[in-house]
């Protein structure tokens, strides 16, 4: 319909400038009301009321208050909270806990076994991470591509994806199972001819923090493979296309175009990762449980004993800033990542 | 009419006081915190329970059950944010810690005001001198073996000495058939392997770890024990994979044939029937060193009970515990949980009972109940400390004496700390 045809009232409806709304509106109107001298003297508001400008500019506070409540209950204390035991001396098991500033964390510090479990840590969640995004990758492009059978593709899409269902514990209870010195993994190794004794994978402390990594890089692998197999489903035919014209091999396509478009989710999720993996306490406690002597001690395991085994809950606190100060540090990369985006 | 109303209304709020008084009084609730009645048959705790309230009316008994693996955590981290049960299910290894934190709260007063026998019980733990625990119900752990394997490896009887135990479990080894004379669980996850299957040995023997209370560990005893373990690992009689093993892994072993001989609970020689309902097995006391004629100490494992420091309702606590130490319950409780009784004046119903229950009872008469652990500052800490070592040991990282005066020096450092 063309605007010379509207009626009237509609043309001057469009004509004017759009009518402000809401709290700028209802504004506007007091303060007429408050200046012109026919609608009588200004009333005085009692002592202790508040004025209804103000009323109106706690309203977006009070939007957000029930996020930002739950926020401080149950982030923004238990972390102070932390914090504040790190700094006493034997807080929770002795009542009124003495200040002692960074005592605590010198004791960790001094602690070879904390070193010991920071340095496991960094290898598990570096190893998880390298591995879980190159096998993620290697299974989204093989979902992804075209020369596999559509109908094989979902049966494998389906079996790939199943690690990502199962909890921690069971997940243990499998490996375990799998990784017993009688079980099922030494049998085939060595029908294979590949070992010729019964390894020890969890109870050596040469294997045991490679076994361990190992399980989670099977357990972590489908969050990669999904969100990359989105990633790539999501990259323009054009793109390929226009490489394929430019004379660009498979390699060169993958390298040049398939790279560059998924490199953003590629940064996204392997900062994700490091932050969850170094904090995996579930998997190695059922597993090793930190051993044997200490080659799986992980700051999560290391952590928890202090607080549950040791009763050391202000040396437990000094642990868990460390770890919350690293994973920070992630946090940090990945917040600056997501803004340059 | 005024007065009348006046009357009325003063009569309505007397009534209404009066209904509050009785509600309060009918719905004081305390609450129980306890593994045990997952680990009894459905129903069995609360029925004992209901008992208790039908004979104390006015008082309400919530039961809080979960798994033994987390109620320790429970209770610390209820203690700490003042909302422990008023009436808990403890550990023996965890009573020093929890006393010292002022989680459990002593229950001498509460013994004197009710004029309680103290004689009748078995053991009462104490921490500085106070009572915190009575242990309700014991679970001895002897030696389960598997009859069948045990024939055929030519091994006719229990073996009671430690030369016949290394004996047996050679015989009985046979790597090429997955077979093992013995398991051993050194998992840092729940070190009580330390206990139950190490220091056990010692005890059996009348032997200790301990001296004045403080610790002894490097002491020949436990040195010879140590190097004992030592030798049965190097003759390859022990099922491979000993650092990552766990309490049930010893029952799935030898409830598959992989294992000959095993030291457990007996609480779950139920499971162990129903688990491989034709496998022939029998029991014996911990082997002894050779020539040893004394008392076998029986290591234990109990069910204890405690009143929480917090608890509002300390007098109604005090009334669950005391009946469930009192002799009639607590056979009760005992005969239903495959365990020996706490109160010595009770007597667990052994008309139905498996014969190697009854067996064990004569063990558990003529031996002694021993577990240097319940009552130790941070036990299970130690545990942990000496599974370590022991691991190093295993590994060939160090001799059994270097194993033994690093557990000591650690446990020393421990017992400064706490």
């Amino acid at each position: 319909m063309a605007a010379g045809s509207r009626p009237a009232a509609i043309r001057q409806n469009l004509s004017r400038p759009p009518r402000r709304t809401g709290f700028r509106q209802d504004k506007s109107r007091m303060s007429l009301a408050h200046e012109h001298p026919a609608m009588g003297p200004r009333k005085a508001r009692p002592a202790g009321r508040v004025s209804y400008q103000t009323k109106m500019r706690l309203v977006p506070f009070a939007y957000v208050a029930p996020a930002m409540a739950l926020f401080a209950l149950l982030m923004l204390y238990p972390m102070v909270a932390v914090l504040r035991y790190s700094l006493q001396d034997r807080a929770i098991t002795k009542k009124n806990a003495a200040f002692v500033g960074l005592d605590n964390y010198q004791t960790i510090f001094s602690d070879p076994v904390f070193w010991q479990a920071v340095g496991n840590t960094l290898y598990f969640t570096v190893v998880s991470v390298v591995f879980h995004l190159l096998i993620g990758l290697g299974f989204a492009l093989m979902l992804n591509s075209d020369r596999v059978n559509p109908t094989l593709r979902s049966v494998l899409r389906v079996l790939y994806i199943l690690p990502w269902l199962f909890t921690a514990v069971i997940i243990a209870i499998i490996w375990r199972l799998l990784l017993d010195p009688e079980g099922v993994i030494n049998g085939v190794l060595m029908s294979l001819h590949i070992v010729d004794f019964k390894v020890e994978w969890f109870s050596s402390p040469n294997t045991a923090l490679h076994a361990l990594t190992f399980v989670n890089i099977w357990a972590g692998y489908p969050l990669y493979m999904v969100s990359l197999l989105a990633g790539l489903q999501g990259i323009s035919r054009d793109l390929y296309e226009a490489a394929g014209i430019d004379g660009a091999n498979a390699w060169q396509k993958f390298r040049y175009v398939t790279i560059p478009q998924l490199t953003p989710i590629m940064l996204s999720i392997a900062m994700l990762d490091f932050i969850w993996t170094m904090q995996v306490f579930a998997l190695v406690w059922m597993t090793t449980g930190g051993g044997p002597i200490y080659a799986t001690e992980v700051l999560s395991t290391y952590t928890y004993k202090q607080a549950f085994s040791q009763y050391q809950f202000s040396l437990a606190s000094a642990s868990a800033v460390c770890i919350l100060i690293l994973s920070l540090g992630v946090t940090y990369f990945y917040i600056k990542h997501q803004k340059a985006r | 009419m005024r007065l009348m109303r006046s009357t009325t209304g003063l009569l309505s709020a007397a009534a209404a006081l009066a209904m509050c008084t009785t509600v309060a009084v009918a719905d004081t609730t305390i609450e129980f915190v306890q593994w045990w009645e997952p680990e009894l048959p459905a129903g069995a705790l609360r029925s004992i329970i209901d008992g208790f309230e039908a004979a104390n009316p006015g008082i309400k008994v919530k039961l809080v059950s979960g798994p033994f693996s987390t109620t320790h955590d429970q209770i610390v981290a209820g203690a700490a944010s003042g909302t422990l049960s008023d009436v808990v299910g403890l550990d023996g290894a965890w009573v020093n810690e929890l006393a010292k934190q002022e989680a459990i709260a002593p229950m001498d007063d509460l013994m004197d005001a009710t004029k309680f026998d103290r004689s009748q019980m078995a053991d009462i733990i104490k921490v500085d001198g106070k009572s915190y625990m009575f242990p309700l119900v014991s679970f001895v752990y002897p030696v389960f073996v598997n009859l069948d394997m045990a024939k055929a490896a030519g091994v006719d009887k229990p073996p009671s000495t430690r030369t016949e135990f290394a004996d047996a479990a050679k015989k009985m080894t046979h790597p090429d058939k997955n077979q093992y004379g013995w398991v051993l669980p050194l998992s840092l996850q729940v070190p009580n392997g330390a206990q139950n299957d190490v220091m056990s040995w010692v005890w059996a023997s009348g032997q200790s770890m301990l001296k004045d209370g403080k610790p002894n560990v490097d002491n020949p005893a436990v040195v010879d024990v140590l190097t004992y373990i030592k030798s049965l690992n190097d003759a390859g009689v022990i099922s491979p994979g000993i650092n990552a093993k766990k309490e049930q892994d010893k029952l799935e072993e030898f409830v598959n044939g992989r294992v000959g001989m095993m030291i457990h609970s007996l609480a779950l020689l139920n499971v162990m029937r129903q688990r491989n309902p034709n496998m022939n097995i029998d029991i014996s006391a911990l082997p002894a060193v050779d020539g040893y004629t004394g008392k076998r100490g029986l290591p234990y494992a109990s069910w204890g009970i405690g009143i929480s420091n917090n608890s509002s309702h300390k007098e109604e606590a005090w009334k669950l515990v005391s009946y469930l130490t009192s002799p009639e319950v607590n056979g009760k409780l005992a005969t239903i949980a495959h365990g020996f009784p706490g109160n010595v004046s009770a007597k667990p119903d052994l008309s139905k009972a498996d014969p190697l229950f009854v067996k064990a009872f004569g063990i558990f008469q003529d031996g002694k109940l021993a577990n240097e652990f319940i009552g130790l500052p941070v036990a299970e800490q130690l545990q942990r400390d000496m599974d370590v070592e022991l691991q190093k040991m295993l590994d060939g990282q160090q001799t059994p004496e270097q194993a033994a005066a690093a557990t000591q020096k650690q446990w020393l450092a421990e017992f400064a700390k706490n």
